[in-house]
């Protein structure tokens, strides 16, 4: 009988075998995770390369004639101002409309309201452009003159009104465009409550709202300070419906229903660059550099919080 | 008789059993409409003013109405409750604007020669966008390719491989890349392409690796999230019967995610191809068709509509008419590929029953 058993091979139980198509599969998948490293790291490297001309170059041959700095400046006052205004219109209502298709409208309803607000995100920035230059501005222009009138005395709305192509157009725009943002997270986090501190809330006789404020929002605060800083690291971004939208004139202003406006780094770029040569390229790209930087840190302390929060 | 003679209840606090009626809300809210029309119709009718004020009137009259009836508490929930309700509201006027605004003006170009004819010596009115559709389905078309497998290769090693802190590292790297401004994107394809062939060079190509990086890490995210859905059972399984690890993933775990993953990377080519500003800077203007994205300039739907808006023709309104159907094309382009998603989804997932 002993003939007839076959030889086992040596023990293959302990060790793996690896086998070329497994050592193949696994390099190609390893070097695509590496390669968004790789990408990352060229975004910035390029950058670096194509902005140095103008980090060096002499104030004189700079746009603007005051140097890089000064230049930039500007470009980043008027980009903080726009996303910043955007933020505050977009992040109550972001999370207002967060609060109502989680805990206010009706449960069957909740999953295609949702759907609606997602169809916010899916129009593309320009056709946001055209509808801001066209219908949105020319809409605002007599709120803006009833502000000018009557609230003048804030240099927010000193004025004076012309058309609708302000800072604060641009801002409802990017509110617009970052409320998905700031939804779709928030809404994440709120339907993550915890449903038994939800239902005791209303077992001690909590309204609705009561139940929302000691046992939802408490909850839902870092997902949504994160929400936040998504949409605001999107609309510092945002190109298109600001270069449309926004009437440039240089300078630092916080008066938001003038003409006159500062512009932002994205919109500038795409302004400028298709006639831009030489120094001027290097110039735009340098900005670039400094909204990659600036959206960069955003993101991170953003993800930061997500992910400290989604841990604990 | 006997009503006169119980106590009267507190308003406020345990026990208060007065409520407003169901009705009481619609009672507010057609009574509050009725005003604010008869309001305006003194002071001249304009529909956004009429809404407005309805809104705030409903709000001041059930807000009230429930203080003095229900106590300051069920007032207070009340009165969030309108301001949550009156958020979502808010939020789909410029939903229904943009939309009605789009197809109303990009109607009137929407024609047989908007489709087949390109620029190319056109003055005036006329012509179309052939080359623009031409040029966004060549670019967007080369840019799935390049991205898709990358993307997909990447959330296989975070899922299948990847461990410690390389892999972390990696992941949060996508998400802060997900971040990055698209116009950032444009100008590291440019800085790229300039060490490359020098400066003032335009491509076809250039927008596909512009685009590459904002896809990319859409692709991954989606794909990951799919991946970590698969049951490590199935996985188990697939070893048990001795089928190698490489053979593991593309038949059994890629196989039962493709329905998530197709959905995930046609949503992300929704997102890519509606992008403007890192193809303004990359792929210049041009009024002709041209078919090879490795030679000369090339136009696409976003950028033709940007320039037919930023730097007109005589007569200007039949240049702003062609920015807005193809306006109207790019969305009904966008919508049609979450349209795919969906149906993707429910195609080709896996049969549970």
């Amino acid at each position: 009988m002993s003939t007839t058993t076959p030889t086992r091979p040596p023990a293959a139980t302990n060790a793996v075998r690896q086998r070329p198509g497994d050592r193949i599969f696994k390099g190609v998948a390893t070097a695509s995770g590496l390669a968004i490293l790789v990408i990352l790291a060229g975004v910035a490297a390029f950058l670096l390369y194509q902005a140095y001309p103008a980090l060096v170059a002499p104030a004189a041959d700079i746009a603007g004639g005051e140097g890089f700095w000064k230049y930039t400046a500007e470009l980043v006052f008027g980009t903080a101002l726009s996303a910043a205004l955007a933020l505050v219109i977009g992040a109550p209502l972001g999370v207002g409309i967060a609060l109502f298709i989680t805990h206010y409208a009706p449960r069957k309803l909740a999953a295609p309201l949702g759907y609606v607000i997602d169809l916010l995100a899916a129009i593309p920035s320009i056709v946001y452009g055209l509808w801001g230059v066209f219908v949105f501005a020319p809409a605002l222009v007599p709120i803006y003159a009833w502000l000018a009138d009557n609230l003048g005395w804030l240099p927010l709305f000193a004025g004076p009104v012309s058309s609708g192509r302000t800072m604060l157009t641009a801002g409802l725009v990017l509110a617009v465009m970052i409320l998905p943002v700031i939804t779709a997270l928030s809404r994440e986090v709120f339907r993550q409550t915890p449903t038994l501190q939800q239902e005791a809330a209303l077992a001690l006789g909590a309204t609705r709202w009561e139940m929302v404020k000691y046992a939802v929002i408490p909850y839902g605060k870092s997902g949504v300070v994160a929400a936040s800083m998504l949409g605001l690291g999107r609309a510092l971004g945002e190109t298109m419906a600001v270069a449309a939208v926004l009437s440039v004139a240089g300078g630092v202003t916080f008066n938001l229903i003038s003409t006159q406006n500062p512009g932002t780094i994205a919109a500038n770029i795409a302004l400028q660059f298709p006639e831009s040569t030489g120094l001027g390229v290097n110039l735009l790209v340098a900005t670039g550099l400094v909204l990659f930087v600036i959206t960069f840190l955003v993101n991170f302390a953003a993800r930061a919080i997500v992910a400290r929060t989604s841990k604990g | 008789m006997t009503q006169l003679t119980t106590p009267p209840r507190p308003a406020v606090g345990l026990g208060t059993t007065r409520h407003l009626p169901a009705w009481a809300p619609y009672a507010a809210l057609a009574v509050s409409a009725a005003f604010s029309g008869a309001v305006l119709a003194l002071a001249g009718f304009n529909t956004a003013g009429w809404l407005v004020l309805t809104a705030v009137v409903f709000t001041v009259l059930l807000v009230s109405a429930s203080r003095a009836v229900e106590g300051p508490r069920k007032a207070t929930d009340r009165f969030v409750t309108s301001l949550v309700v009156g958020a979502f509201l808010l939020a789909l006027i410029p939903l229904v604007s943009v939309a009605w605004t789009v197809v109303s003006n990009g109607a009137a170009r929407f024609d047989v020669e908007f489709f087949t004819y390109s620029m190319r010596g056109i003055v005036g009115e006329g012509g179309g966008a052939a080359h623009a559709i031409a040029g966004t389905l060549i670019i967007t078309a080369i840019t799935t390719v390049i991205s898709v497998p990358i993307g997909i290769l990447t959330a296989v090693y975070l899922v299948e491989y990847g461990r410690g802190s390389v892999a972390r590292t990696i992941t949060f790297l996508v998400d802060v890349m997900t971040g990055i401004p698209s116009i950032v994107a444009g100008l590291f394809s440019v800085a790229l392409f300039t060490l490359l062939l020098g400066p003032g060079v335009r491509l076809g190509i250039m927008g596909s690796v512009a685009l590459c990086v904002l896809m990319i890490p859409v692709v991954v995210r989606s794909t990951e999230e799919i991946l970590r859905l698969v049951p490590h059972e199935l996985r188990e399984a697939s070893y048990a019967l001795g089928v190698p690890k490489w053979r593991t993933v593309v038949k059994v775990v890629l196989r039962t995610s493709v329905a998530g993953i197709g959905t995930g990377v046609t949503l992300a080519i929704a997102r890519v191809i509606g992008e403007t500003a890192p193809l303004l800077v990359t792929l210049g203007v041009t009024s002709a068709i041209n078919y090879n994205p490795f030679d000369g300039r090339m136009s696409t739907l976003p950028t033709f509509a940007w320039f037919s808006y930023a730097t007109p023709t005589l007569p200007v309104e039949a240049s702003i008419d062609r920015a807005w159907t193809a306006a109207l094309v790019l969305v009904i382009l966008v919508m049609l590929f979450n349209l795919i998603a969906r149906i993707v989804s429910r195609a080709f997932s896996p049969k549970t029953r």
